[in-house]
Parts: structure tokens; sequence; C-alpha cells
């Protein structure tokens, strides 16, 4: 059985002052085997933020249903954790409070929540910052933070809303390297938004490449590159391979977007 | 002088204690140079020889201390009203739809106004000037700190959402917290307010007090006391700013450089 299920699921906004209403996701069908590692690639505007946040459960789709573990989403919860691309670690909070603030909000025991942040902190690379600000961090730092605070809480699925999109191109790589020897070890259900092609084939076990607005699923790519991957493998001849093959892909839908025009039905 | 171009911290104390030395300057010319009547405004010696004779002989220091007393005490109601009813108006929107249109109209209300009305209802005591002070905050302090909690960043209530908190939870350990140093920041602009509203409850049906004794000081023609008097506010006014603004700091670490 899947572990996620997307049934035909749309999204349409209403028309702003009476224009028309812009769709924003055509009716798109998806299922994920647990412990897969999905990345949603698609140029901007194509409405993959959209669909991760249905899964949150932050938005409610127009049609169509979402199902985990064969329950239907209905609203944001913590088995679906969620890293997003803006800063979103609480700033009143220390590190080792934001990696807490979940279990906190379930009510763990103290002494098992100390224990939990304490193996995340070390997970993330982070020990020594436990008592840092938000504000005292680099953006890879707090996108490192934001990961463990999600993962403490153990959820079923992780979301990824381009949580790498703000950081310099170097450190990017390494939280790629980081985020992927996480789940190489420790094995979850990935859900991963990008618009960056090498991201998203270092990334995954499997590519989602979407379609220009109203955005639906235009090729499922099965990533069967060898793990454990390291960072030389982006110059390899079959990730060069497979690299032309999505680039093909999405110059057609980002050029589509450039000018305006609709996806081919 | 080019524009926006930052000043040096020197340079800025220098220039910023000039200023009060010019006028202070200014004000002993007009007055001891006898360019003013001085029945109309003393000069700055009598004025500190007027002040000293106040604090020593007709124990004003205990005007000060019930002015204190009234602007802190009035303050303290209005915030207790108005920060639990600012957040739940920020919050939840029914709330805010049912009481916004009447707290903005309520805010033009002039304190000074209902001070007839107050003597009315609560006589000329401690009560009535309490109330001239939480009548001239109340409102505002309820609107800013509703517009402050309804602007609460987004993605920080989303973020917590997805790490499962529930509605009560977001209003206590997201909006809460989050707003925390702007409410206090609001209720430091708002106490500097109440101190013009108690001199004005001061100046009318009162028997002490700072207000008391400027308005008793104007029969006697003693300008000097009046601007002592006048200055005594400033002072205090200044120093409990800046012990707030250090509470501040000292209670959200985390939001300031």
């Amino acid at each position: 059985m899947s572990k996620l299920l997307i049934e035909g699921v749309s999204r349409t906004f209403a028309g702003v002052r009476g224009g028309q209403p812009v769709k924003a996701l055509t009716p798109i069908d998806l299922a994920v085997a647990a412990n897969d590692f999905i990345t949603i690639l698609g140029p901007s505007g194509c409405g993959k933020s959209t669909l991760l946040r249905i899964v949150a459960g932050l938005e409610a789709p127009s049609e169509g249903r979402v199902l985990l573990d064969g329950k239907a989403v209905t609203r944001p919860g913590p088995d679906r954790g969620m890293v997003f691309q803006s800063y979103t670690l609480f700033p009143w909070l220390t590190v080792g409070q934001n990696i807490a603030f979940g279990l906190r909000e379930r009510n763990i025991a103290q002494k098992e929540r100390d224990a939990i942040v304490a193996s995340y902190v070390d997970l993330v690379g982070l020990r020594g910052f436990e008592n840092h600000w938000p504000k005292q961090l680099s953006g890879g730092m707090q996108q490192r933070t934001a990961i463990a605070r999600a993962l403490a809480n153990d959820p079923e699925i992780l979301l990824l809303d381009e949580p790498f999109g703000a950081l310099d191109n170097q450190t990017r790589g390494l939280m790629q390297e980081l985020l992927l020897g996480i789940w190489e070890r420790r094995k979850k259900t990935v859900l991963f938004v990008t618009h960056d092609i090498e991201e998203a084939i270092f990334m995954a076990s499997r590519v989602i490449v979407m379609s220009a607005r109203p955005g639906r699923v235009k090729s499922d790519v099965a990533i069967d590159l060898p793990h454990p991957r390291h960072y030389t493998l982006k110059t390899s001849p079959e990730f060069s391979g497979l690299k032309a093959r999505l680039t093909e892909d999405i110059r057609v839908e980002a050029m589509r977007t450039a000018q305006g025009q609709p996806a081919e039905a | 002088m080019r524009p926006l171009h930052p000043v040096s911290p020197g340079i800025r104390t220098v220039l910023g204690i000039s200023f009060f030395v010019l006028f202070v300057a200014f004000w002993a010319w007009i007055t001891l140079g006898g360019h003013v009547n001085r029945i109309f405004l003393a000069d700055p010696l009598s004025m500190l020889r007027d002040g000293w004779r106040l604090l020593v002989e007709d124990r004003f220091w205990l005007d000060i201390l019930i002015t204190i007393w009234r602007v802190f005490g009035g303050f303290v109601l209005a915030s207790v009203v108005a920060v639990p009813l600012g957040i739940a108006m920020g919050a939840w929107k029914p709330v805010e739809a049912f009481l916004e249109p009447f707290v903005s109209f309520a805010r033009y209300l002039p304190a000074s106004a209902f001070i007839p009305l107050l003597i009315l209802w609560a006589g000329i005591g401690e009560l009535e000037k309490l109330l001239v002070i939480f009548v001239g905050s109340v409102f505002q302090i309820i609107l800013i700190i509703a517009v402050k909690v309804g602007s609460t960043r987004r993605d920080l209530v989303e973020a917590a959402y997805t790490l499962g908190s529930t509605n009560n939870g977001i209003v206590k350990r997201v909006i809460m917290p989050a707003n925390a140093p702007e409410i206090a920041e609001t209720l430091r602009l708002v106490l500097g307010w109440a101190w013009t509203y108690v001199i004005v409850a001061e100046l009318i049906g009162s028997s002490s007090g700072i207000g008391y004794m400027i308005i008793n000081s104007q029969s006697r023609l003693a300008t000097g006391q009046i601007i002592f008097g006048i200055i005594v506010i400033g002072l205090i006014g200044l120093l409990s700013d800046f012990a707030f603004k250090a509470f501040n700091r000292w209670l959200f670490p985390w939001s300031l450089a």
C-alpha cells in the first residue's frame, strides 16, 4: 500500500476583483511509496508549493483528496512535518527549544523531550548551539534547526518546500548532503519541492516534473543512482544524462511560463 | 552635510547636550537680562530656589509620589483590561468585528472631556484620577495591540500547526510570545501619554499632586514653581521611559540585536 495517495487533487483560486478564477493545479494523481524520497520539480508558479501545502493540510484542495496511511488529510498535523523556504524558527525560542516545540505541544514529558532534542541536535550537527537564539545563526544553521524541529516529531512524512532556496550555492550543496545522509540512515518518506534540477536529481529516488501553470505531472522519473550518494555523483555521466533529460523537460515548461501560455492539456 | 550619514556617538552626545545649554542660556538671558517681566517668567536661578523650597518646606515630594502612583495605577488598570482585549481582537476576527468599530470611535473621545462626568460618578478622590488615565489609555492600547497581533507572521503560525499546535496553543505559544516585545513597547509609549492625562486630571478638582501644585502656583503667580513642576514631570517621564526600555531589553533578549 502506498504511504501517501494524492487523488485527483486540483486547486482553483478565486479571481481577483471579479477576474477569471486562476487554476493553479489540474487534477493530480500521485502515489508515494513508504520511505521514498520524492522531489517535485517545476518552474516558478507551477503550483508545486500549493500541492505541498495541500498535503500539509495548510490549504484545502478544490477537488480530490489526500490520504496518508489511508486517512484523509483535513488539517495540518504533527504526522506531516514541514520545512519552509522562509526561516520559520520561533525567534523567541532557542535552538533547543525550537526543536522541542512540537514535543511540548504534544505534552511529551520533559525528560524524554530533552533526550529527543539532544539526539536531533547531534543529527544536524548543532551541538554547542542549543542555547543560541535563531537570530545568532546563519541561514544554513537555521534550516538545519528547522529540519531537526520537523523530524523531532517523528512524522510519517517530511515535507520540504524549497528549504535551501534562500541559501548560497556552497551551503546548499552541504545541506543536500546532510539531509540525504539523514534519509539514508533513518528511512523516512520525503516530499521535497524544488526548482533546482541538480538538487532534484541528487536527492531523489523519484523525480516528479510538473508542467507550467496550471500544474500537472509532466513526467515521473525514477532515479536509480546508488546510495550513499556523494557530491562527486553530480559530475558522473549517469547524472549528466538525467540532468540533460530533465533540463529539456523543464525548459519547455519554463518557456511556457515566460510567454504566459497555458500548458497543453 | 551628506543626507542620512550617521554621526559618531561622541558628537551626538555633545550636540544633544548643547541644545539644553543653549535653551537654558536663552532663558537666563531673557529673564536675568530683564527682557521679560518677572511676573510672567521666573529666571532659572529662582526656579531652582523655588523648587528647593517646595521640596524642603512644602513637602512637594509627597505630591510627586502621589502623581507617580496615579500614573502607574491608572496605567496598570488600563493595561490589565486592554492587553487581553487587544490580543483577543487581533487573534479572533469575530471579536475584532464586534469590538473594533466601538473602540475606534471611543479612542477619539478626549479623556479630559470626561473629567466632569468622572467627577460626578467617582467624586474627586483617587478613583477619579485613575479613571481619567484609564479612559485616556485603554482604547489606544487595545487598538495598537490588536493591529500588531493581527499582523503576526503567518509562516510562524503555519509552522506551529504542522508541529501539532492546537488553536489555543497557537494563541498561547505563538501569537503571544511573538508579539510580547511589541506589546511591551506599546505600553512604554502609552505610559508617556498617561503623564499628560494625570496632570490634566490634577488641574481640576484636586488637592494633591504635581498638577495641583502647578494650578495652585498659578494663583500666586509663582512661575518658578510652575516651571519646576513641569521639569520634574519631564525628568520622571524620561527616567521611567529609560527604565521601561531597559526592562524590555532584559525581558526580550531574542528580539533586539
